[in-house]
């Protein structure tokens, strides 16, 4: 029996606690094609950065689909509505972008994230002092995971008193992205997953509807506008926004959050200067963004023509896997790159991507991340790890632990 | 081996910056952070710390930011002695010295001239002494032109079309103000980014309530009695009425504390080598007088050695840098300045993005989106290859556009694009009013990524 390939030890469970070594390797050839329809896998930071800012690359799903199966099996749900801008090219990636944008960030709504600095620290208190007298936590059921749906019912204008509901609907969705749940799914699991999608899409509707007679200030008001230039959504667009908005940034804010305090706990120094010095927030979260990026690869990518990369063409057709995770350790960019160094000067890692896909929800995870990890730092008492590695999830992309076990001696 | 004198530079040299703006900042920070211990000077004739200039026609013309709190953000410690106010009247090559409208003499080892340049000024003086007849250059300058647009002028006249006038015609209409845009060629914009694109921009202005003058010189500034400014006088002979008109006709270098000094400075600013060291006049480069920024023509190898003067943020920045390097560095490990033209604007809601040099186009291309849209990327070609490419509302994309152009990639694009439309299938004639002419020689590919390890690879021109 030959050697496994690179890519299918990389996907491999067992490598999930610490793909890093694998990474390495995977540098040593940076335009790797393990043949057939295979995809062709690039590592290295300059290659990644420039490949998001290739007009041949396409992020359309239709496309995708005809460069064959992928071994990921990454697979969207979207559950009957149209393709959210994700997964789309320009123009149409364009337009819909524009219109969330619209009700999202500078230059109409400059204020909107910072605006939910409260809701973000309130929440976080309450989650904190939820912990109670308990000595000992799991960080991701009880903190990670709950904090950003609260976010982003807030960002959305989902009120208050449906949030419990719709944690119930969201919380099916978004297990199904893991391909673990979805290979052991019973027929219980996906018929309450086909009532979640339904009973959420349905919510969502009624909601853009009263927005739409009713604005109030939220994304959901400013995605039902119809005075911008752009015209505004159709419904079915305006619910898969919401939908993708969602789910994008749920599972990969639990993962920075919890990735960002594992790594904490790795460099208690480090956890220290953050509980003296709440400023290096700012600075730390990019660091982490860069050494445990909560999007290891990005995979829904075909090339639309012959790209060259490193004298290797890739041909037209071709899956193309850029590997963030493995660009943001490339010591052709980074001195030193395996040291977690939060005073690292010019910290520009791949971790929100670039390009015309770079994370819409940047500005938000950023936050979010900063305030938990502070805060968690400033209250929990001597905290430490109870397992090293803690156990991971299936998933290779979306990679972060299930669970994050933290003894603690007490709250401040 | 005999000591490189770098390395005694580096240790207790003296070295004079004249020119206290962003590229003067950026070679003293390059100079400390590479370890320079010895005495620094920056000199500069405003007397105010470094200050960035773009938001001055943008959002301080607004009224979103001050025209004071434009300080440039310093990188570190640079531990200079500061002549502000005082403006460098003349140069001792020989001798190594610099004198200073005040009288004052600073000698120096290595002498970085970093001067800018000054907004071209009305012709005729009396005319442009008329109270409301401003320029836009300086902290100053924007002051006193926010002061006026916020008093509420019954029209503004702007007096060319390039990129400072039509910031300040989009931020006349910003603050719903009245403009007229008097432009000597057929469209704004026309002579940076040629006629297929500048129509775009037109359009633009045209569409957002911009009163655009084509084909027309201004003749004449008309004031009252009070010596204020009461109208313009066009060469169609119609006259509009103003009470701000803002002279926005380009630049001029300031050069002219070096005439007679013997170092190769005039109009057109002063001519360096890659390496950054200027030339004096007989051609030959100097080893201690180096220059950088808007006032430095440098010849760049992409562009078939043209000598190009930049006045782009990002090229005085990247300029700096490699002044600085090479002026306290070994011989052996000087470095060419490489980089690869690029600036930015905004006006009437649209970002506008250049990389490379578009007049040397002679054909261009939409290879993204739509001119009719206003969003779309236009790639230049010249003589088979792509020598730039612009974007409306398309930033993202231009990174790309930017290493097909330091790799030769031919032109007219071929392969194809996200976005392509069938109007961008064929390459048109650019348009622009005064073609750069053929040059014939090898081609150059750029290669690497940090400066430190950027290469030139020539490869001979094909027969």
């Amino acid at each position: 029996m030959t050697e496994a390939s690179l890519v299918s030890r990389i996907t491999d469970f067992a490598s999930r606690a610490d793909p890093y070594p694998l990474y390495e390797e995977l540098r040593r050839t940076p335009v790797l094609h393990e043949g057939g329809d295979g995809p062709y896998v690039i590592s290295s930071y300059y290659d990644i950065k420039a490949l998001f800012h290739d007009p041949r690359i396409s992020s359309d799903t239709i496309t995708l689909a005809a460069a064959g199966r992928d071994p990921l099996d990454e697979q969207e749900e979207t559950g009957g509505l149209p393709l959210s801008f994700l997964r789309t090219d320009p123009p149409q990636h364009d337009r819909l972008r524009r219109i969330a944008n619209s009700g999202f960030g500078p230059p109409h709504r400059p204020r909107r994230i910072d605006g939910l600095r409260g809701v973000m620290a309130e929440t976080v208190t309450g989650l904190i002092d939820g912990f109670g007298d308990a000595r000992r936590i799991d960080l991701v059921d009880r903190f990670a995971h709950p904090f950003p749906v609260t976010v982003i019912c807030r960002l959305l204008g989902v009120p208050r008193e449906d949030e419990p509901e719709f944690r119930t609907w969201v919380d099916p969705l978004v297990a199904s992205l893991d391909p673990g749940t979805r290979q052991s799914a019973d027929d219980a699991f996906l018929k309450s997953l086909h009532q979640s999608r339904t009973a959420l899409g349905a919510y969502l509707a009624g909601l853009a509807e009263q927005r739409t007679a009713q604005p109030q200030d939220d994304l959901l008001s400013d995605l039902v506008r119809r005075d911008g230039p752009d015209g505004s959504m159709a419904m079915m667009e305006v619910l898969s926004t919401a939908v993708l908005l969602l789910i994008a940034g749920h599972e990969t804010t639990v993962n920075l959050i919890t990735n960002g305090m594992l790594t904490l706990l790795r460099h208690p120094d480090v956890l220290e200067r953050l509980r003296r010095e709440p400023e290096l927030s700012v600075n730390l979260v990019e660091e982490l963004l860069r050494y445990e990026p909560p999007v290891q690869i990005v995979s829904q990518r075909t090339c639309i023509a012959d790209v060259e990369v490193r004298g290797v063409t890739i041909p037209k057709g071709s899956r193309i896997w850029l590997m963030v995770a493995a660009g943001n350790r490339d010591p052709e960019r980074f001195k030193d790159p395996e040291r977690f160094d939060p005073d690292r000067e010019d910290i520009q890692h791949l971790g929100f991507g670039s390009g015309i896909h770079s994370c819409f929800g940047a500005p938000m995870a950023r936050l979010e991340t900063q305030i938990a990890l502070t805060e968690l730092a400033r209250r929990m008492e001597n905290p430490r790890l109870v397992e090293d590695p803690p156990p991971y999830r299936p998933n290779a992309v979306l990679r972060g632990p299930r669970h994050l076990e933290v003894a603690f001696d007490g709250l401040r | 081996m005999a000591a490189d004198p770098g390395a005694r530079i580096l240790r207790e040299g003296r070295i004079v910056i004249v020119g206290a703006s962003l590229a003067g900042l950026r070679a003293a920070e390059t100079l400390r952070a590479e370890g320079f211990a010895g005495e620094l000077t920056l000199i500069g004739d405003e007397p105010y710390e470094p200050y960035d200039r773009p938001p001055l026609s943008k959002s301080v013309l607004l009224g979103m930011a001050s025209p004071i709190h434009t300080e440039l953000p310093h990188r570190r410690e640079i531990a200079a002695r500061w002549r502000l106010g005082v403006p460098a009247a003349g140069l001792d090559l020989a001798a190594g010295r610099v004198r200073l409208a005040d009288g004052d003499e600073v000698e120096y080892d290595r002498l970085l001239i970093a001067t800018g340049v000054r907004a071209r000024p009305w012709p005729n003086e009396e005319e442009a002494r008329l109270d409301g007849v401003c320029v836009l250059r300086t902290r100053d300058d924007a002051a006193d032109l926010y002061r006026r647009l916020k008093a509420g002028p019954g029209r503004v006249f702007v007096i060319g079309g390039g990129f400072a006038g039509s910031e300040i015609a989009s931020a006349c209409r910003g603050m719903g103000l009245p403009v007229t845009v008097a432009e000597r060629a057929g469209a704004p914009l026309v002579g940076a980014l040629g006629g297929v694109v500048a129509a775009v921009a037109a359009d633009l202005q045209l569409e957002n309530g911009v009163d655009l003058r084509t084909h027309v010189t201004v003749t004449g500034l008309e004031g009252d009695a009070a010596g204020r400014v009461r109208a313009v006088h066009l060469s169609d002979e119609s006259t509009v009425e103003a009470d701000v008109v803002v002279v926005s006709l380009g630049s001029l270098r300031n050069t002219e504390w070096l005439t007679g000094s013997g170092l190769g400075a005039g109009p057109r600013g002063i001519a360096c080598d890659a390496g950054c060291r200027a030339f004096d006049v007989r051609g030959i480069v100097t080893d201690d007088v180096f220059v950088a920024g808007d006032v430095a023509r440098s010849p760049h190898p992409l562009f078939g050695y043209q000598f190009l003067s930049l006045e782009h943020w990002g090229n005085a920045v990247a300029q700096a840098e490699t002044a600085a390097h090479n002026m306290v560095c070994a011989s052996a490990d000087r470095r060419p300045h490489l980089w690869m033209p690029a600036f930015w604007s905004s006006m009437f809601g649209v970002s506008i993005k250049s990389v490379g040099v578009p007049p040397m186009g002679d054909q261009v291309m939409v290879t993204q989106g739509s001119l009719a849209e206003r969003r779309f990327v236009a790639v230049y070609g010249h003589q088979g290859r792509i020598v730039a490419a612009v974007s409306f509302d398309n930033t993202r994309w231009l990174e790309f556009y930017a290493r097909q152009i330091e790799r030769g990639a031919p032109f007219p694009v071929e392969f194809p694009t996200m976005d392509r439309r069938p109007e961008g299938r064929r390459p048109v004639p650019a348009a622009f009013p005064d073609p750069s002419l053929p040059t014939h020689g090898a081609t150059v590919t750029l290669t690497g990524y940090s400066p430190a390890d950027r290469q030139l690879v020539f490869h001979p021109a094909r027969p």
